[in-house]
């Protein structure tokens, strides 16, 4: 049986205000327990929510961002459910009139291709305190700092196909809120969430299948294996005579499986109704216009520019632009090198990217400046390093060992490009070969490298390449 | 409309109220009773109404995005039954 898998998610962003979304606490991250807790957030009576300016704002631009709707009028709603994180009973949210109304973001493939996927909406709602079970026995501990913090929930059509898909779209809204300096995107920190809706059906079929929401997703790793997992469980269940049971599960990244949360009973019965105590939320014209002229240049843009004014591929102007920071970076690195795009991006995809995932840092972080690595190209450029040598100076650059230039000087690794200084090592090695040489002039080819190699390590690596090449043809060829 | 002995389970444990077996008729026959007390809004034509929001006809007011609370902790768990390490502690929830 072929099956087909029907994704959609849910993003909750955290939204980079100082205070929360209807009181004047702090939203910083880490403080002691309940020191970021007002009375509004503590859900004393008689207090009264006042709505984040700020927070509506950056609904606004991430709206203008994927092409959505803006609301002229939209309403919150209380959400009811009991669970101490929310000591009011409900989570104020938006039910009926979100902020934000339909969109679309555009998210490319590993294999080139790219797919656009429909948000229904975007809206906002506070988040929840935390709860914690560790050392205590019976009981749990509330810290309410996170209480309030407003959130911008993002929800997509259930437009994505495979698990592949759902992770390149997660990415692309990270991307993106990111650019529009609305979300900092920490996944550790639970600044960037994703719940996963997940259903199955018959290739061909229109209908959907009954679906899992899938909670507790807080890496792109875990959404790609969450969903694969939750796959093959609803598939194993369909063919296995049963019916899959709509319900929410949790994914357990250290077991790497699903499993109910809630208990069938206690299925969800939010009861949302408008919140009296917030007046309906209206958004004028003007204002919108006045965020979009904050807009930045856009992801989706940017690669554009990128790919029309340094020749870029799709694939590789996608890569440079994934984050702002990145971007900014490859951009003074080509201007400091003054052209050679390709050359830049090479690099900086290549052995910069590396350095980077290898120490687990992040582009801002890298010891490398573009500055420095503008340095090391130039010396690329002008010959005075190979390859080879110039991977050796990056690796004293990234361990901070001073400027291109003053690496080049210490350790002496100035390419040799002296032909005449070449033709005698070149010499030296043939003398010093003779069974070799007779059986190459013989016709044994392969042996070009065997002197490709005396003279490199004659040379420790620091001849020039083409010139090896093609002083050892002549040189070699000379009899034959 | 009569509510079930079920459906008044349902919403006792919705509103977190411990209720009697033996004081569930009761509890369902006043509750249905104000459901057709409201009910009569059913029979209002509405077709024309756009739903209203709030019964203000003034739209939200919005604050700045500036910190203005500082820390009360001491005070505010002082109301609390119970405390520790700056937690309130509360029965064990948990999924």
């Amino acid at each position: 049986m072929q099956w087909e898998t029907v994704i959609g998610l849910e993003i909750h962003a955290q939204l980079l205000t100082n205070s929360k979304i209807f009181s004047a606490a702090s939203t910083a991250f880490g403080a002691a327990p309940n020191t970021q807790a007002c009375l509004v957030d503590l859900g004393y009576p008689g207090v009264l929510p006042v709505l984040n300016k700020e927070a509506v704002r950056m609904a606004v631009k991430f709206g203008l961002a994927v092409g959505a709707g803006i609301a002229p009028r939209s309403v919150f709603a209380r959400k009811n459910y009991f669970y101490p994180d929310l000591p009011k009973g409900y989570q104020i949210s938006q039910y009926e009139l979100p902020v934000v109304s339909k969109g679309s973001v555009e998210i490319e493939l590993e294999d080139g291709s790219s797919r656009r996927i429909g948000i229904t909406r975007a809206h906002l709602e506070e988040d929840a305190g935390k709860s914690l079970h560790e050392g205590f026995e019976g009981i749990s501990g509330i810290d309410l700092n996170r209480a309030g913090t407003p959130l911008l929930e993002i929800v997509s059509e259930p437009d994505m196909r495979s698990a592949k898909e759902a992770v390149a779209y997660m990415k692309k809204i990270h991307s993106l809120v990111r650019y529009l300096e609305i979300c900092d995107g920490n996944l550790q920190e639970g600044s960037f969430r994703c719940d996963a809706n997940v259903s199955i059906r018959r290739k061909g079929e229109h209908k959907f299948g009954t679906r899992t929401e899938l909670k507790n997703i807080n890496s792109f790793h875990f959404v790609e294996k969450a969903i694969l997992y939750e796959v093959q469980r609803q598939i194993d269940v369909i063919e296995g005579g049963g019916k899959v049971v709509q319900e929410t599960r949790l994914y357990d990244s250290k077991k790497n499986e699903t499993r109910p949360m809630r208990s069938k009973e206690e299925a969800n019965d939010y009861r949302y109704f408008p919140d009296p105590d917030l007046l309906p939320l209206e958004i004028a014209e003007s204002f919108v216009s006045e965020v979009r002229k904050t807009l930045p240049e856009l992801p989706d843009g940017k690669k554009q520019r990128f790919m029309r004014a340094y020749g870029l591929s799709a694939y590789d102007a996608a890569l440079l632009t994934a984050s702002r920071e990145l971007a900014d970076y490859y951009e003074m690195l080509v201007q400091a090198v003054g052209g050679e795009a390709k050359l830049c991006a090479n690099w900086v995809m290549g052995e910069l990217s590396a350095a980077l995932n290898q120490n687990n840092q992040d582009i801002v972080q890298s010891p490398v400046t573009a500055v420095m690595l503008a340095g090391l190209l130039k010396r690329i450029l002008d010959g005075t390093l190979s390859g080879k040598l110039a991977k050796e100076v990056f690796e004293a650059l990234w361990a901070g060992e001073g400027e291109a230039d003053a690496v080049i000087e210490k350790k002496g690794l100035k390419q040799i490009t002296d032909s005449s200084a070449i033709g005698k090592i070149i010499d030296e090695i043939m003398t010093a070969n003779p069974r070799q040489l007779s059986d190459y002039r013989a016709g044994k080819d392969k042996l070009f490298a065997f002197f490709v190699g005396q003279v490199m390590k004659a040379t420790q690596g620091k001849a020039n390449p083409q010139q090896v090449n093609e002083l050892l043809k002549k040189k070699l060829g000379a009899y034959s | 409309m009569s509510l079930t002995p079920d459906e008044v389970r349902s919403i006792a444990r919705l509103a977190r109220l411990a209720i009697s077996d033996r004081d569930i008729p009761r509890y369902a026959d006043n509750l249905s009773r104000i459901l057709d007390f409201v009910a009569q809004l059913d029979k209002a034509d509405t077709t024309s109404v756009a739903p209203m929001a709030h019964p203000l006809d003034m739209s939200q007011r919005l604050r700045e995005d500036a910190v203005t609370e500082s820390n009360q902790r001491e005070l505010f768990q002082k109301n609390a039954p119970q405390v520790e390490a700056g937690l309130y502690l509360v029965p064990k929830v948990i999924e």
